[in-house]
């Protein structure tokens, strides 16, 4: 029995660095310090033995040689790829989809299209005042969760760096600081909030263009109750945040998702640049994958655009709404994907879930997913973090090293990817 | 063995004090020698100007905040694009391009170093990403230490000798090359939303100067025996009046190496300033350059600011949270914990700007009154003043007074009033655009002896040989063919081969990452000392034995290791 220290969880955003797996042989037999997702996680069974492709609608076994052969012939075959993902996988096996990708003149795309990318809008108009993680720990006195809910989706977020986290400017963090929820539902963590603000659903807009007017000092053209929110409550939460000396807003998809959607962030983000003129405030997306910002940040120096990027032209084309994943499968305009460390087949409309079925798509993935049965081929690859290791972006944009518990004989989306790559190049003399 | 023979180069190469000789370069396996016999490859420069490869003392090229430049601006990327082409990736971006469009644009221009001019250590790891796909020059970056609690602390105890064992920990762990300081103090005090005013009042919370950061940090530095000085972003930053602040600091500045500068001050013509609002702003280069030319102990670069679109980023926060109640545009702040923090704000430098047109004024000001130009390096502190492509442009300035009365008559009409630039008839020599580009920074960052900036035997062989004949060529009115010369080298020549042609990348290039490491002895070593390793894991929010960057982000690696004092 082994026991490995300081290992770091491919779950969420958090990326939590402070794990310890107890190993047996080739098996991680135990956790400690980790959430029970990321528990689940590294205790994961039932993964795919070897790569396997659909002959006459039935599965076979195939061999990785075959499965990149007849990946490339796929994605060379293709007039409009689309290579789709990304968010569950490392940097440089990221970077090697942007290389492959502007061979391809495709569309390269990861899940920020369906989660965080109305953030990413709203901040390319108005910026975004944020801050690692760590400076929340140490010094706010006052969180927001807004649209979130933490305690189940991103377990040890408030243990770790806000809530209950200890800091260096708060003596007693968990009594010196103050929570405050909003949502459109009674969450777990709207329950050990000390103020909660429940609002009609499609109201988020609403509620915090009030803040703002209050904090401008244009309180008294607020109406009794704004989106199901009292005037009062608002009064009261708009003096919170103008009094501490800390604040801190996290906001999730029940925010950039709701009705308004990039439009809620960016009223977001001009809320938190109003308090900067009273104290400090920053804003943080709870982001959901473990390196979907890492997808975000590697886009972006290799292509200039975090997300979504066309390379049709051969230059970088950027249209969020007609270069997204969803956008480009709804048009029936892609006639071959390939998913990578995602499972759209269970979170995409029917209309995109249905056009994957009708088109070759290849599938680079440990495990099965909901994305299986409508592919054609899949490749199964190392688990990052597991037998697998590699640069990935915690939500605060902070690059951590993801490392590998043991070895296995299942190469790394790096490795898969290097190969079709170079098979690629050599098919294309390039 | 890999030969190459560089025949009839006109060779301007300030380190050996060549001041424009027709010679023959012959190079080695990627290193200048005396001579080579049946050269693999044989390039007639024709007389061309022929210098050592550019190096940039002073860029933001890579990094989270220069991401973060990229991502909040698609319309940025829009502005400069480039498709695949033979070697060459595709580009996208104007004044915060990407990786590939900075090293492509850089070596177009025949610069073959770089240095990333602000690394936040806890973020070093995104920084080393990106040099990776920076590959036609060699890369080096400075690591922000202006607001780093342990740091502080030990100067607030006043144990140099522990201050300098946590920067030699701090800059092996980010494999960082030297020590920048940004707004020291100040960007603390941003933690909570506040900034310090020049150097003589204490930090909040942690009760000493920034006067006491500068120099303790300068002394801890040399302890080190660092190659670079320490390099300072000044307190006061783009205020009026702040020429005090400037002022006051150099003449804090103890001289402490025989070697090379003490302190590195960069972008001083945005701490050049006069006046006590924007209303009565004007230049006051004049009173700085006359401080920089008594004391040999300080090297300054100028920050030029050309006209146009950028985008501004630095760790000083607080300065780009009041550049942003100025424009208006957007703003992105991003403090890091422990350390540091930054902001990126886009701008648009404007002739008919009276503000604007004073401060490209106050760089070119600076350029011609430092008497030495080795104390003098040419930077717009890329992107902030301008991005580096204008580069050309400002050497012609320096180099002729008829171009620079021709765009001074474009500027705000009040702007005479303001500067002392008109009356200056100084127009800087080829030796003097040479040591300004490269020979000056090459011995400020303390590298000549790693073979950089120069041709001397031995030297890596970074060349740049430029579409320029100097003889027929008289900047004073050939302006435009200074800009386009220096534009676009005839060959970029990196480690011995030759990496862009005209304008065109041949190869993939394979750059190093130069870093440092110091040796200290046991009692300085933070890897083992415990209330170091306790404090880190009780505040930072990454374990300790996360934090350093391993040997496998960097491919061809300088480490420079150096024997400390203590």
């Amino acid at each position: 029995m082994q026991e490995i220290k300081d290992m770091v969880c491919p779950f969420c955003g958090c990326l939590c660095d402070d794990v310890t797996l107890e190993i047996d042989g080739d098996r991680i037999v135990s956790t400690d310090n980790c959430c029970t997702i990321g528990n689940a996680k590294f205790l994961g069974k039932h993964r795919l033995k070897n790569p396997i492709k659909k002959v006459n609608g039935k599965w076979v076994d195939i061999t990785y040689d075959e499965a990149v052969d007849t990946a490339v012939d796929i994605l060379l075959d293709a007039d409009r790829p689309l290579l789709f993902g990304w968010s569950g996988t490392h940097g440089e096996a990221q970077c090697v989809g942007v290389h492959m990708n502007e061979i391809l003149g495709g569309v390269i795309d990861s899940t920020t299209s369906v989660c965080h990318g109305p953030s990413i809008l709203a901040i390319q108009e108005v910026g975004h005042p944020g801050c690692t993680l760590g400076q929340v720990k140490n010094r706010a006195d006052l969180i927001i969760y807004w649209g979130c809910n933490p305690i189940e989706a991103h377990p040890r977020h408030m243990s770790r760096y806000t809530t209950y986290a200890d800091g260096y400017f708060l003596d007693n963090a968990f009594r010196n600081r103050k929570v405050i929820v909003v949502d459109v539902r009674e969450t777990e963590t709207a329950n050990v909030a000390d103020e909660f603000i429940r609002i009609k659903p499609g109201g988020d807009y609403a509620v915090l263009s009030s803040l703002r007017a209050i904090i401008r000092g244009k309180g008294d053209m607020i109406p009794d109750s704004v989106a199901g929110v009292s005037r009062t409550q608002l009064m009261q939460v708009a003096e919170m945040c103008r009094t501490c000396s800390f604040g801190a807003l996290f906001f999730g998809v029940g925010l950039t998702m709701a009705k308004g959607k990039y439009k809620n962030i960016r009223n977001a983000i001009e809320l938190v640049d109003d308090l900067n003129r009273h104290t400090k405030f920053t804003l943080t997306p709870m982001r959901g994958h473990w390196n979907v910002y890492g997808a975000n940040e590697v886009f972006s120096w290799m292509t200039g655009y975090p997300f979504a990027v066309d390379f049709c032209r051969g230059v970088a084309f950027y249209n969020p709404g007609e270069t997204s994943a969803v956008d480009v499968l709804a048009r029936k305009e892609c006639d071959a994907c390939m998913v990578i460390a995602s499972d759209p087949g269970a979170h995409f409309p029917r209309a995109c879930v249905e056009q994957m079925r009708d088109i070759p798509l290849i599938v680079i993935d440990p495990f099965q997913s909901l994305t299986t049965p409508l592919a054609d081929l899949q490749i199964p690859a190392a688990v990052t973090g597991i037998d697998a290791e590699g640069t990935a972006y915690r939500m605060d944009g902070i690059p951590i090293k993801v490392k590998k518990a043991m070895d296995s004989d299942y190469p790394s989306d790096t490795e898969i990817l290097t190969r079709i790559y170079d098979r690629m190049l050599e098919v294309k003399g390039l | 063995m890999k030969t190459l023979l560089i025949k009839n180069a006109f060779v301007i190469d300030p380190v050996q004090k060549i001041s424009g000789e027709m010679m023959d370069i012959a190079v080695r396996d990627g290193k200048i020698v005396d001579d080579v016999k049946n050269p693999d490859q044989v390039i007639d420069a024709e007389g061309m100007l022929t210098l050592p490869g550019g190096i940039d003392s002073h860029t933001h090229i890579c990094g989270t905040k220069v991401n973060f430049g990229r991502y909040m601006s698609p319309e940025d990327m829009r502005a400069g694009r480039t498709s695949r082409k033979g070697d060459m990736h595709a580009t996208s971006g104007y004044s915060v391009p990407t990786t590939y469009g900075n090293s492509y644009r850089y070596s177009r221009m025949g610069y073959t170093t770089l240095l990333e001019g602000a690394m936040a250590p806890m973020e070093a790891r995104h920084t080393h990403e990106e040099f990776r796909y920076t590959p036609m020059q060699d890369c080096l970056a400075n690591t922000l230490f202006d607001g780093n609690w342990f740091a502080l602390e030990a100067i607030q105890d006043k144990d140099i000798k522990r201050l300098a064992g946590i920067l030699a920990w701090y800059l092996s762990a980010a494999k960082g090359f030297g020590v920048k300081l940004t707004n020291p103090g100040g960007t603390e005090a941003w933690g909570f939303g506040q900034d310090i005013s020049c150097i003589h009042k204490p930090i909040p919370r942690f009760g000493i100067t920034p006067r006491e950061i500068i120099v303790r940090m300068i002394e801890a530095n040399e302890m080190l025996n660092l190659p670079h000085s320490v390099h300072l972003h000044c307190n006061n930053l783009g205020k009026p009046g702040n020429y005090m602040c400037t002022l006051d600091t150099y003449n804090a500045i103890p001289d402490l190496n025989d070697k090379r500068q003490s302190l590195y001050s960069t972008h001083v013509q945005f701490h050049s300033y006069g006046g006590t609002s924007w209303n009565d702003f004007c230049s006051k280069a004049d009173d700085i350059a006359r401080s920089v030319n008594d004391k040999p102990q300080i090297v300054i670069d100028t920050g030029q600011v050309m006209f146009g679109k950028t985008t501004t980023m630095t760790a000083d926060g607080p300065m780009e949270f009041n550049l942003y109640r100025l424009y208006h545009n957007k703003w992105s702040n991003h403090d890091v914990e422990m350390e540091t923090g930054s902001g990126v704000i886009p701008v648009h430098y404007r002739k008919k700007n009276l503000v604007n047109a004073i401060m490209w004024s106050i760089g070119l000001e600076l350029a011609l009154l430092v008497d030495n130009p080795w104390q003098c390096i040419l930077a717009t502190d890329n992107p902030n003043g301008a991005p580096f492509v204008k580069y050309p442009e400002v050497m012609a300035l320096l180099m002729s007074k008829e171009y620079r009365e021709k765009e001074f008559a474009t500027l705000h009409k009040s702007t005479g009033r303001r500067v002392a630039l008109p009356a200056i008839d100084r127009e800087l020599t080829w030796d003097e655009i040479a040591v300004m580009t490269r020979s000056a920074q090459a011995r400020a960052l303390g590298i000549i002896d790693y073979g950089k900036g120069h041709l001397a035997e031995g030297a890596e062989a970074d060349i740049a040989i430029y579409p320029i004949h100097v003889d027929t060529t008289d900047p004073a009115h050939d302006y435009e063919r200074i800009i386009n010369g220096f534009s676009t080298t005839e060959y970029t020549i990196k480690r011995g081969e030759v990496v862009c042609r005209r304008g065109t990348c041949t190869l993939e290039g394979n750059h190093s990452t130069y870093w440092v490491k110091p040796h200290v002895s046991p009692a300085y070593d933070m890897s083992t000392d415990t209330a170091f390793i306790d404090g880190f894991n009780k505040y930072y929010s990454m374990r300790i034995g996360n934090y350093p960057v391993g040997d496998e982000y960097i491919g061809r690696n300088v480490c420079i290791e150096t024997e400390a004092s203590i």
